[in-house]
């Protein structure tokens, strides 16, 4: 057991891209073998990160489990380091479940032009990046995962999107490159003013913690190198304007991916990074980070308010609710923490729900603009209809659902923010977060009222529309179940998180 | 006095001399169809002298390699790496021409051949030179063949250009590379690298000194097509043959760095102060122009060509962070060049053999020609896109460790400008070579094109090298690390 303890990231991380390689040397007329394969890579990286929630020390949560050091890169010394800790795991569930489902949703349905060798292959390597960033410990390593999701995620955009895909796809790899680019130079900086083991520098995250890189000044500088490379990936205002065009163009699949696991990756940056190596600046910024978070909330939702296109009204949402999670990061405190990491496995399952009935929607009708759906969706197609209203209710944050814990803590940590910040500044923040998950409410009992109610469009009247498939509900059934399941007992998280994040918030007092 | 030469120490350089005079003995005696001979017997003797510089290996680990022709010819670990580049680069130019050469200009290739590997021979000297007129003779070994070999399509009206071009550059500014040279000589009485630093030591803001430099400078920056010594750079390479502008590009640009190096940081450290601003500026202003005229390109290799601009770019930042900056900063940042321009010349010369593959159906080498590429022909698509990703500076490809570095000695030097100016430089390089991938996985092939073409064996076995090469590196950097690029050339700056 020691050794597949010590192994086990390395499997879940590993496996999706050792399937990507088999795949890509299968013959492309193979395509129920490729099939198979996909889901059996992915299903094995699954079962590791379950073997690994279990075989996983609760009572010791804010330890590094699972760690393996190998040496790597010996001139910089840059180590393959990886493990999870109470704040990774989550994470790692969450990626390795979505994308198996991802992978169970398109055995029937790749949108055009098909090729599913591609495209699997596409998808087990951008889950090797995700899985990778969530479980590194090395600031390289993190870097290296971190830029391996851009490439695939490209062509999923570029080749099986839709409209203005190229288009989008080239502003998402610009963009989230331009940041990343800024962020690798922060980690540089921090190598050349850290001091290692063997009196040389390094790249291990935890070692770094508490060191000293200089004056204020160029601290600053760093954490806005940190800062643009993970406010772009999450993304915060006024970094998002690539993401309503990556999400509308990209295909479903793509879109659960985007908004369910990879945009954590900057949330959980600034918890894993940002906060523990520079607590000081972090708390120095911290009431711009919630001021920008704030603008978040409420300029997804009112955007969301403006649009005919049901994923682009998905994707500000997401804007929106990752601007509660930015918020709760921004408190400093361990109740804002933990709201953050919950609010970060909750939008993964509501909005990856969300994007899967909007993909599915969009197959059928052949049209995303929600006047041209123009209602009655719950005459025509009642299943589909009922499980739109449930992941939107779930979504505006209805107590009972897992919506309600990550926001409303969120909500409650800025109440109450770490000692240092301004008390009037970020309970002002409290109150313009909660209208913002009343304009939420608004927008989403809206979306249901004109896709779901009224009478079918003439238009559609005839149309033989079918219901939710079997794959779907395959694909489906665990996040609908996660729904109710986290907002009934959200302990499932707390537990893990509880113990890690209070040792992370204790910098801040 | 007996002359006492290590010949063990210059044998690459011996076997490569005697080579290219047998080809050019050997090509007398040819037919026409047999001329590909000189192509074999290049190879051969690039092997050869391969064969022998690592046979040099050994000393260099146990001790700090060794010098001959008193101390004016050093083998050190610096000087290794590079011969052993332009020797394997070579070796890939080589493969890559023969097709194209028997097919376009079947006559006269044994020339070829024997000026291709005359110019190797500049390039091996130089880095082993530590003299200042032997590092002169070397550049003009390297440059005068070149110049012939850049007109070498003779009926073809833009290859003229392209060598006159480049041969009129290239003298102007060998001439005011000597003139410097010359004022060096005239301040310190001496042409010996180590003797001129020790002349210069005291003299750290001697205008002469700083003119002079920046004359040796301007030599120096057009070999490596530096903004604003490049302007011959683009029409040269589309003008010449592909497999000389993939030489031009790749070998000849390192050997202009080789140089560079030496003068820089062996010559010239106590006047660090004054050329690192100077080529802070050269490397901002070059990585800028030529990733933004390389936007505006249609064709291919002048696309190629405007990119390896901006990658020399890259290469000279390192030069720029170090005034005013302890020896770790030096070392780091000569590594820091050291390895860009190692790893750059593999991912480069992968991107020239797809280039070459295709231009033999589609001799016009239009951008657009890439259309559908990764339909028709994966073999070529899938390690082009590799190659421009890497060249783009994607982990985990070999480029990414190259810009890792250059970033690494700007964030040691805390210069934050430069690094800010190559961050957007970055950016806006991926753009062009992403939309090269995109054209060749997202459109259509132009109508009526199907198939794959027929790529030679030895273009194909070129394109599968440089594969393995960056995705090995990409992974496991260490394999370029293992060699210490923290040469003992910058021991003490």
């Amino acid at each position: 057991m020691e050794a597949l303890d010590t192994w086990m990231l390395t499997l879940v991380v590993g496996l999706p891209a050792l399937g990507a390689i088999v795949i890509s040397l299968m013959p492309k007329e193979r395509v129920q073998e490729i099939k198979g394969l996909s889901l059996i890579f992915s299903g094995a990286a699954m079962i590791f990160s379950f073997v690994a929630l279990m075989r996983f020390d609760f009572d010791n949560a804010k330890a590094f489990q699972f760690y393996v050091s190998k040496t790597w890169i010996k001139t910089i010394n840059s180590n393959y380091t990886m493990g999870v800790d109470g704040i990774a795991l989550p994470m790692i569930v969450l990626t390795t479940v979505l994308t198996f489902l991802c992978v169970i949703y398109s055995l029937k349905s790749i949108p055009k032009p098909g090729r599913p060798k591609a495209f699997f292959a596409l998808i087990l390597l951008l889950e090797t990046g995700m899985a990778g960033t969530f479980t590194s410990l090395d600031l390289v390593l993190f870097f290296v995962f971190w830029e391996l999701v851009l490439v695939p995620m490209f062509f999923l955009i570029a080749v099986w999107g839709s409209e203005r895909k190229e288009y989008s796809a080239v502003k998402f790899f610009l963009y989230t490159l331009f940041g990343s680019v800024f962020m690798l130079l922060a980690f540089l900086a921090m190598y050349f003013r850290s001091v290692g083991p063997d009196g040389g520098h390094t790249f291990d995250m935890l070692l770094l913690r508490g060191q000293n890189f200089g004056s204020d000044a160029f601290m600053n500088l760093i954490f806005l190198g940190l800062f643009l490379g993970f406010a772009i990936k999450v993304p915060m205002w006024p970094f998002h304007t690539w993401l309503p065009d990556a999400h509308g163009d990209a295909p479903t699949v793509g879109s659960v991916l985007l908004a369910g696991i990879m945009l954590k990756m900057g949330t959980y940056g600034f918890i894993r990074i940002a906060l523990p190596i520079l607590p000081d600046t972090a708390h120095t910024w911290a009431p711009w980070i919630g001021g920008l978070a704030v603008i978040s909330i409420l300029y997804g939702a009112l955007n969301c308010l403006a649009q005919r296109d049901i994923k682009r009204l998905i994707a500000f949402s997401s804007v929106g609710h990752m601007g509660f999670v930015m918020l709760g990061i921004a408190t400093l405190t361990p109740i804002g923490i933990n709201a953050a990491i919950f609010g970060m496995v909750a939008h993964g399952v509501i909005t990856g729900m969300l994007f899967f009935l909007a993909g599915s929607v969009y197959e059928r009708y052949h049209t995303r603009d929600i006047p041209t759906i123009g209602g009655g969706m719950m005459h025509k197609m009642p299943r589909m209809g009922s499980l739109l209203s449930y992941a939107a209710i779930a979504s505006l944050g209805l107590p009972g659902l897992a919506g309600f814990w990550g926001e409303i803590m969120a909500l409650l940590a800025a109440f109450n923010p770490a000692p240092g910040l301004s008390n009037s500044l970020f309970r002002t923040y409290m109150v313009l977060g909660g209208v913002g998950t009343i304009l939420a409410a608004g927008y989403l009992l809206w979306l249901v009222q004109r896709v779901n109610l009224g009478s079918v469009p003439e238009q559609w009247a005839k149309e033989p529309l079918d219901d939710v498939r079997p794959t779907e509900w395959a694909a489906w059934a665990p996040l609908l179940v996660a729904i109710v399941g986290l907002g009934v007992y959200p302990r499932a998280v707390f537990d893990m998180t509880d113990g890690a994040v209070n040792a992370l918030a204790r910098v801040f007092g | 006095m007996p002359l006492d030469v290590d010949l063990h120490l210059i044998s690459p350089e011996i076997i490569l001399s005697a080579g290219l005079m047998l080809i050019l003995l050997v090509d007398l005696f040819l037919e026409d169809k047999r001329r590909w001979l000189g192509g074999l017997l290049s190879a051969v003797t690039l092997l050869g002298a391969t064969a022998a510089l690592l046979s040099l290996l050994p000393r260099l680990l146990d001790g700090p390699g060794g010098s001959t022709f008193g101390q004016m010819y050093v083998l050190d670990n610096f000087a290794f790496l590079f011969k052993l580049l332009f020797l394997v680069a070579g070796f890939v130019v080589v493969l890559i021409s023969a097709n194209y050469l028997n097919d376009g200009v079947r006559s006269t290739q044994g020339e070829f051949y024997f000026l291709l590997l005359a110019s190797i021979l500049g390039m091996m000297l130089m880095p082993s030179a530590r003299d200042m007129l032997m590092l002169f003779v070397a550049l003009e070994l390297v440059s005068a063949p070149g110049f012939i070999v850049a007109g070498f399509r003779k009926r073809d009206p833009r290859s003229n250009e392209a060598a006159i071009k480049f041969f009129l550059f290239g003298v102007l500014s060998t001439s005011i590379m000597l003139f410097g040279m010359s004022l060096i000589y005239g301040l310190t009485g001496a042409t010996g690298l180590t003797d001129i630093a020790a002349g210069l030591a005291g003299k750290g803001d001697d205008p002469v000194a700083f003119a002079a430099i920046l004359f040796i400078i301007a030599g120096f920056g057009f070999k490596i097509s530096a903004v604003p010594f490049h302007f011959w750079a683009p029409d040269t390479y589309e003008g010449a043959p592909v497999p000389v502008a993939a030489f031009l590009a790749v070998s000849s640009k390192a050997a202009g760095f080789a140089g560079l190096l030496q003068l820089m940081f062996v010559a010239f450290p106590a006047q660090a102060n004054s050329w690192a601003p100077g080529l802070a500026i050269l490397s901002a202003l070059t990585m800028t122009v030529g990733n933004v005229l390389a936007l505006a390109q249609t064709n291919i290799v002048r696309l190629l060509a405007y990119s390896s601009i901006a990658q020399a770019g890259y290469m000279l930042l390192p030069f720029g962070v170090v005034a005013g900056q302890g020896p770790e900063v030096m070392q780091n940042a000569f590594a820091a060049s050291l390895t860009y321009i190692l790893v750059y010349a593999f991912m480069n010369l992968g991107a020239f053999a797809v280039v070459i593959a295709v231009g033999r159906s589609k001799p016009a080498n239009l951008i657009s020609d890439y259309d559908g590429l990764g339909h028709r022909d994966p073999r070529l698509a899938v390690p082009l896109l590799f190659f421009l990703l890497a060249l783009a500076g994607i982990p985990p490809l070999s480029g990414f460790w190259a810009k890792f570095f250059v970033f690494g000695s700007a964030a040691d030097a805390g210069t934050t400008w430069l690094a800010a100016v190559m961050v957007i430089n970055s950016v806006i390089g991926l753009y062009y070579y992403l939309s090269v991938g995109a054209r060749m996985f997202l459109r259509a092939p132009p109508e009526g094109e199907t198939g794959r073409f027929s790529v030679p064996p030895l273009v194909m076995a070129s394109i599968v090298m440089m594969v393995i090469a960056v995705i090995a590196v990409g992974v496991y950097p260490e394999l370029i690390n293992h060699f210490s690029p923290n040469s003992t050339l910058v021991a003490s700056p």
